[in-house]
Formats: structure tokens, sequence, C-alpha cells
């Protein structure tokens, strides 16, 4: 039984110890215990995986379990990890880990909310452990359903509204995936042979390229609804307004990057030939996001819409990133995904914070709140530097890895997509800095917040987890980089295959 | 004789249960649920051993491993229905029935048994009567209700309209032919003008057992009028049993026009999943919602039978098991609250979850696994339905199909709001339902949990089906 194995377990455990517990405190404890040893599990992962690369274990992928499933089908329960899903898995467990914490608060029905969002964790680690294009649908369906309960229940505003349609717009995305996988699985073998799910048997063979062409844009499309792609994205803003915190922490921070992941390693991946052909179309789209997204944030007052847009931005970046296939950008992708995940969960985490306290999330009614919260202004300054891309926090790395090596690519299409996509740098800047200024700067508004006390033990946990991620990445990069770059491997060998001259 | 074993017992247990409700006082009625709960459960288990293939009455009747499993598929689902129906048959207006209800319930299965162990039409024309007119009279069985009277009515009248259209197309094929049993009959399928209205004749009047677009009508008022019990037996039992021989038929008997069927059977497919969902949508009495979404999951296995292949065929019988499972959990739930309290429409479910959680839970596992959510057992039954269609190259109907689950997730999210997320000011009050029911469902949710995890459930109906090459 590989290590991998302990990501479904502990979930699946701490499931079941959350509906045997008494009371609340109860459920939180039993919750935070399952979910911290999920945390140092990954880290033992993390560490485990940099072990055996720096060993000379040059296999694709590491600390594989194969177990057949369904014999006739060929559907195997087939886990294992390269560097790439390594860094998603430990950006997954750091944001759960504060999700906890961060709904510290909730009273109603806090057994049935910890069970709903471990059971998304769960679907979440299943999705970037699984290499079984079978088992990675069915985690990823598993981490999208609870959000319908989790929105729907426990949000705010118009959370039943918010939590049909994100429900809806997400499986209508499951059902291309869903159609592709199956497309893929019947062109698996083009050689004879056995059909196969397997991720890393399909990726050595060469689909045909008309059914590449047939389904490429069905798996691009589907994750993309999840990785926000415009104009898909509509679901984000509505659905993130209206969840309860942790859920648009794990929602902005980690479902959203399977969208991204999924693009990459499903879509491109398996899809090199036809990723070439199509990518243009996808990338004018991206570019699009990117800025839209900035220009939306523009505009919102309520801090939930703008951070949504932001994460529109930032999501449609990575995509962005994706498709101008060469090494730098993808590895550019991979860490704006962390770099983001971390990021936002940093920035829902504290706008809970900040509704709890202030019980309104529209800028123009705060003011001057640094002055009585001193811990979560800092903090939220914090997160938006980081956001809008400061040296020394995650953000830079990504985004300068990302134009750099969007920037390799010469002709004047990528050129103009890059300079386009850069540009939005600056928007952000100005949404950042409004934000902060008119939020934590200047002169108390209401009477009302004079009362207000700083953040608590539980919620520093929560902030103070996150913001160790941002500047562990922000200032020592490089081992994660070379932990992604090991993983860029396979997928860029089969770009290069299909469309030679790219560096 | 060990091969006619599965109807054999059933009429043994129908004669036992006959023979002891003359014995049985009119106020003594009840005594007779648990023996006959127990012998079906007996019947049950025994159908599981190992028994012997063969062919009976020179070919008529014909057993082997494949109906011997559609039978026990459908013992174990009368068996639920059994012991599901118990609160609803402790009643005071149905205690002195109580015994019609077991016995009209097994003829119809025995008839069944008959219909998919055919090997002949005028063998599969008598079970299937024997398998529809009882369901009539179980329909009216609440006889001093207007609807239950009128549902009854209805399904006489629409089952004797389809039987006539179904014998006029077996007398157009015995006339083509000059023979009624099914192996003779195949390689005289030439598609010959004749024998293609023939065809459509059996079609339609399968179509109407199915109840398959635009063949549907009568579905939505008799399972509203009907008992709820007898509605969830309608759904998933009689329809089961006639999807199953239909596959058989289209598979043995017709394999050589399977390039018109196929093209008939398209375009059907997309017919009843979108009608049957779209009006699903529109629906606020709950036996009326759930009758219309059992039209659409019609449609649904429609994709495996339109597959063609071994794995079309598997994939059918597959998913009946996982929809036998997720529909009676659905219609048990809804069985119980419309006994206590009478109620049955989406509304009346608001706040279910703050007063009876373990309903709700059962309910929206159901509904979740209707809808093809893992890691419930219809995701697996659907994803597989999804793959025997699409191995035939049947993208487009597949996306279509895969639209319609969308459309489907969003009716059956009405109901999961309606019971989690709304808050009511008189919800249904908290009641304790009896032991039967909780087996009941217990049955049910463990039913929709393992069958996706136990590959090997899947594999042994793989080795038992098969294709047309």
């Amino acid at each position: 039984m590989s290590i991998l194995t302990l990501f479904i377990i502990i979930p699946v455990l701490t499931i079941i110890g959350i509906l045997l517990s008494k009371s609340h405190m109860q459920v939180k404890w039993v919750a935070v215990v399952g979910m911290s040893l999920q945390l140092l599990s990954a880290i033992g992962l993390i560490l485990l995986y940099l072990a055996e690369r720096r060993a000379g274990n040059m296999a694709e992928v590491l600390f594989v379990q194969d177990n057949v499933w369904y014999e006739t089908l060929n559907i195997h329960f087939y886990l294992g990890v390269d560097g790439v899903s390594v860094a998603m898995i430990g950006l997954t467990a750091l944001v759960v880990f504060a999700g906890i914490f961060a709904s510290w608060d909730i009273v109603d029905l806090p057994r049935e909310f910890f069970t709903s969002l471990i059971l998304l964790a769960a679907g979440v680690f299943g999705f970037f452990i699984s290499l079984d294009l079978f088992t990675m649908f069915l985690f990823y369906e598993l981490a999208v359903i609870p959000m319908y309960l989790l929105i729907g229940i426990w949000g705010s505003g118009p959370r039943h509204y918010s939590a049909m349609k994100l429900t809806l717009m997400l499986m209508g995305g499951s059902a291309f995936i869903l159609l592709g996988i199956i497309g893929i699985y019947f062109n698996s073998a083009p050689g004879g042979g056995q059909l196969t799910f397997d991720l890393i048997k399909i990726s050595k063979q060469n689909i045909p390229l008309d059914a590449q062409l047939f389904l490429f844009p069905f798996l691009f499309v589907g994750f993309g609804v999840l990785g926000a792609m415009f104009p898909f994205h509509t679901w984000s803003p509505d659905g993130h307004a209206s969840a309860p915190t942790a859920v648009s922490m794990l929602h902005a921070g980690v479902l959203m990057k399977l969208g991204g992941y999924g693009c990459y390693r499903v879509a491109v991946f398996l899809l090199p030939e036809a990723a070439h052909q199509l990518g243009w179309i996808f990338l004018i789209l991206a570019t699009i996001g990117v800025i839209y997204g900035a220009l939306g944030a523009v505009w919102q007052k309520d801090l939930k819409y703008i951070n949504a847009y932001s994460s529109v931005s930032h999501c449609a970046l990575v995509l962005f990133a994706i498709l101008m296939f060469n090494q730098t950008a993808m590895n550019g992708a991979i860490m704006q995904m962390i770099s983001h995940g971390i990021m936002t969960a940093l920035f829902f985490a504290l706008i809970g914070m900040i509704y709890g306290r202030t019980h309104t999330r529209f800028i123009n009614e705060m003011g001057g709140l640094m002055k009585v919260m001193p811990f979560l202004g800092v903090a939220y300054v914090i997160a938006g530097l980081a956001s809008l891309g400061l040296p020394g926090f995650s953000g830079f790395v990504a985004e300068m890895t990302i134009f750099v090596g969007a920037f390799q690519n010469a002709d004047t299409f990528h050129r103009v997509a890059t300079i386009i996509a850069a540009s939005s740098i600056v928007v952000t800047a100005v949404y950042v800095l409004r934000v902060v200024g008119i939020l934590l700067l200047g002169k108390i508004k209401n009477e009302h917040f004079e009362t207000i006390t700083d953040a608590r033990w539980y919620d520093k946990m929560s902030v103070v987890a996150l913001i160790f991620g941002i500047t562990l990445i922000g200032m020592a990069p490089l081992w994660l980089s070379d932990m992604i770059t090991g993983g860029l491997g396979p997928i860029m060998h089969k770009l290069l295959a299909a469309a030679p001259g790219l560096n | 004789m060990l091969i006619m074993r599965h109807e054999l017992l059933l009429i043994v247990i129908t004669v036992i249960l006959l023979i002891v409700e003359i014995f049985l006082p009119n106020t003594q009625k009840h005594k007779i649920i648990l023996p006959a709960i127990l012998m079906m459960a007996a019947v049950t288990v025994l159908g599981f051993f190992p028994g012997t293939p063969g062919v009976l009455f020179g070919g008529m009747y014909q057993s082997t491993q494949l109906t011997m499993l559609l039978k026990n598929i459908l013992n174990i689902g009368v068996l639920i229905i059994f012991i599901q129906s118990v609160d609803w048959l402790k009643q005071d207006q149905n205690k002195e029935k109580i015994s019609e209800f077991y016995l009209l319930l097994l003829s119809t299965l025995i008839g069944m048994n008959y219909m998919i162990s055919s090997g002949d039409f005028l063998m599969f024309y008598i079970g299937l009567e024997l398998a529809t007119i009882p369901v009539a009279a179980l329909a009216a069985y609440e006889r001093m209700k207007e609807k239950s009277a009128e549902a009854g009515v209805k399904l006489i009248f629409t089952s004797a309209l389809s039987s006539g259209i179904l014998l006029y197309g077996l007398s157009m094929i015995y006339g083509t032919t000059g023979t009624m049993y099914f192996t003779d009959v195949a390689p005289l399928i030439t598609g010959a003008p004749l024998q293609v209205l023939a065809f459509l004749f059996f079609f339609a009047g399968m179509a109407f057992k199915i109840s398959l677009v635009p063949f549907h009508l009568w579905t939505a008022d008799v399972y509203e009028g009907a008992p709820v019990n007898v509605a969830s037996y309608l759904s998933v039992i009689s329809k089961g049993a006639a999807v199953f021989i239909f596959t058989i038929i289209l598979y043995t008997v017709f394999y050589k026009i399977a390039v018109m069927w196929s093209e008939l059977l398209y375009g059907i497919t997309i017919l009843t999943i979108t009608v049957g969902n779209l009006f699903a949508m529109r629906q606020q009495n709950l036996k009326r919602f759930l009758a219309f979404s059992s039209i659409a999951q019609a449609g649904f296995i429609l994709l495996g039978i339109i597959g063609q292949s071994q794995l079309g065929m598997t994939t059918v019988i597959y998913f009946a098991l996982v929809y036998i499972f997720s529909n009676l959990g659905a219609f048990g739930v809804v069985g119980i609250i419309s006994n206590r309290t009478g109620k049955e429409n989406i509304n009346d479910y608001d706040g279910l979850y703050r007063t009876n959680p373990n309903l709700s839970l059962v309910m929206m596992l159901s509904l979740f696994s209707l809808a093809g959510i893992p890691p419930l057992a219809g995701f697996f039954g659907k994803f597989f339905l999804f793959t025997a269609a699409a191995k035939q190259g049947y993208y487009i109907l597949v996306l279509i199909a895969l639209v319609n689950t969308i459309i489907s997730l969003y009716y059956y999210l009405l109901v999961i709001k309606a019971m989690l997320l709304n808050n009511s000011d008189q919800p249904i009050a908290r009641f304790k339902s009896d032991g039967y029911t909780r087996i009941g469902l217990l049955m049910c949710v463990a039913g929709m949990v393992i069958i996706g995890f136990a590959s090997s459930i899947y594999e042994v109906v793989y080795n038992l089906s098969f294709g047309l090459y």
C-alpha cells in the first residue's frame, strides 16, 4: 500500500469520526485532528518525493499503487504522483487545514458542514493522486457535489440561486469531460490491444488526429468551466459571494485548480496535436479572461466579488500559461496555481473574518479597520501585495515565470496576447491598492467598528498557516520550481513531438 | 424440473399464501405479513444457488444462466417492495386485503419470470399478460379512492391496447415466417416490409410497457393514482422485466435488422430522455415527479440497448439493478411519508432534514444515485451506459444524454433543496418509522453504496451477457 492511499483513508476516517461525534466541539476537533494529519502526510509526501528524486529515482510517477477494479473495462484504481501533483497536494492540504480553522464559528448543523467540507477535500485529493481517467473523473464529481449543500445551506445572500447555478454549470462541464474521457478510452489503443483509462499508458500512444480534434474542445472547455475560463466563469463570482468562508477558500484555492490541472494533465497532455491546432482559440479566451477578470474586480464594491473576479483573472492566467506550450510558461502555470491557491484562500479567510466583525462586505461602508484590527489588517495587506506580484511573495515568482515563458513564443500573435495579459498586472495593482486604502486606512467610518476585536486564536492559525505558505514560496521558490520542472518532462516531450520547433 | 426452479418456487409460495389466506379470519390478516416476507426472502436466496440451464416444452421455455440472473434481480426488487409495503398494508382501509396484495404481486412476478424465460412468442405473450393484468388490479387496490380506481382503469385500458398492438405484430411475424419460436424466426427475418411493420407493432407494444415516449402518456396518471408501493413496483419491476426481455428479443430475434431498429431507438432515446426530463421539471407531486424521472431513466437504459454489444447488454442489466435500488429508495421514502402524513408534494418536504434527518438522507442518496453522482452506484451505471453507446460511435447521442443528465440533476436537486436548504413554518412532524421500512430503506442504501464498488457484480453480469457480435 502506497503512502498515497493515506490521502483517501484519512478523510474517510475523519468523516466517520465526525459522524460519531457527540458535541459541536468534538466535531471540530475531530476535523482539526484529521486535517492536521492530512497536512502532515502532505509534508511527508513532499519530503519523501524530494528524497526519492535526490536518490536518483527517475520514474515518471512515484509511489504507485495499481489495483484492477473493473477488469473487463480495464478500469484500475491507479494512484501515483509526479512533481506537479505533489505540489498540488501540498496546496490542498494547506488550504483545507486553514479552512477548518476559518469555519470555527459554524453553529448551524456543524456535523453536516464538516462532513461535506471534508468530502469535498477527499474528492480533490483523490483527483490529484489518480492516474486513471475513470477514478479521476469520479473524484472530480465527488468534489463538486458537496458544494451545492455547502453553499445552499450555510451560504448567504442569494445562496439557493448561486448554489444551483454553480452546481449545474460545473456538472455541465463534467458532462463534457465525461464525453472526452470516453472518447479517449475508445482511442486509447490505436494500434490494437486492450483499451485503457490509464493516463500514463495513453500518453505513450498517439491518438488519431481527427479524434483529438473532436475531443480536445470538450475536455478543455469541460475543465475550463471549473478553471473559470471566460465565458464560462459566471458561476464563480456568484458562488464565491454566497459561499461561507471556508467554502470560498476551498473553492477558489483548490477547486478551481482542478480545472487548470485537468486542462494540463488530461487535455493538453493526452491530446497534444489538437492542443497545438486549436490552442489559439482558447488562448484568446484566456487572454480576455485575464483582462476581463481584472477590470471586473475594479468595478466591484463587494469584497467577495472583488476577489472572485480577481480569481477569474488569475485562473485565466493559468490557462494562458498552459497554452503557451513551453517549459517555462508551464512551470509558471503550476506555480501560479499554487501561489494563487494559497493567496486567494488567505483573502477569503480574511474577508470572512472581517465580515464576521463588521457585518458588511461593501468597501465603501468600511474604513480605518487597521486601527481596530491590526493583525487582520496587516495580513490583508500581505495578501494584497502577493496578489499584485510584489517580489518576495509567491505571486511574483509565478507571474514572472509565466510572462518570461510566454514571451519566448516569438510570433506576433503570442507576443500581443502576452502584452495584453501582462497589462493586467497594472489593473491588479489598482484594485488591490484601492481596496487596501479604503478598507484599512483613513478614518473609522462607523462608530460600531470601534468595538471590534482583532483575530482570535483560530483565526490566527488559519492566517499564519497561509502566510507561511506564501512567503515560503516567495522567498525560496527554487525547490518548488525544480520539483514542478521534474514533472513537466513527459508533457514537454509530447508537445515537442507534436510540433517540433518549440522550446 | 429444477430447470423451472424460480417459477415453481414462486408458485409454491403463492399457493401456500392462498391456502393460509382462506383460514385466516378477517381481523387476523396481518399475520400473513411476516411469513410472506420470509418466504419471499427464502425464494430469493434459493434463486442464487447454481441451477441447471435447459429447455422445456420443446423450446417454448428456456432457462439459461442469464435468465436466472435476471429473475434473481427481480426477486430482490420484489422482496424490498414486500418489506417496504408493510407500513402501508397495516393501515385500516387495507387490513382486510393484505394477502391479496401479495397474491397479485406474486402472480405478476411469475408472469414476468415466464416472459423472461420464453423461447417462443406465444409463451412470451402469455407471460406478458400474466404480468400485466394483476397489476391493474393492484393499481386499483385502494378502490375507495377515486384516483386509485381511475389508475386501475387507465392501466387496464392502455395495457389492453398495447397488448393488442403487440399481438397484431406477432401475428404478422407468424404470417411471414410460419413459426413462433425465437430460434426459428430469427434467420427468417429479412427486413421485408411486412416484417418491418410487424417489428414496429411489436416495438410499440413493448414501448407501452417500458413507457417510452410517445407511448408514455399513461405513466404519470397511473403512478399518481396507484398506491406508492404499486407505483414503485410498476416503475422498477415491471419496467425492468420488460426491458430485459425486450433486449433479449432484439438481440436474438431481430439482430438481422439491427441497423433499422438502432436508428429507431436513436430517435426514441432522445425523445424519451428529453421529454421525460422536461416534464419531470414541472411536477409538484412527487409520484408524478418520479414517474417522469423513471421515463427519463428508461431512456438512458436504451443507450445500452443501442450499444448492441456484450457491453451493451451488460450495462442494461447492471443499470437496471442499480436503478431498482435507487428508485425503490426514493419511492420508499415517499411512501412512508405519504402513509404517515398524506403529503406528497415537493414543497411539503420543506425543512424535512430538520425533523426527519435519516429519511432525508436516504432520499438524498437515492436521488443522487438516480442523477448519477459518485460514489453511488448510479454513477457507475450511467457511466457504463454512456460507454456502451459510445462504443458504437454514437457520440452525439451520448452528448445529448449527458446534457439531459444535467437537466435531471436540476430537478433532483429541487427535491434535495426542499429537504435540506429550505426552511418551513410547518415542516412534516418528526415521526418514527417502523422496523420494516427501515430495513427496506437500509437495503436500498446498502445496494446503492456497494454495487458500484463491488466490481465483481459487474463482471458476473458481463460474463452472462451477449451481444450481436
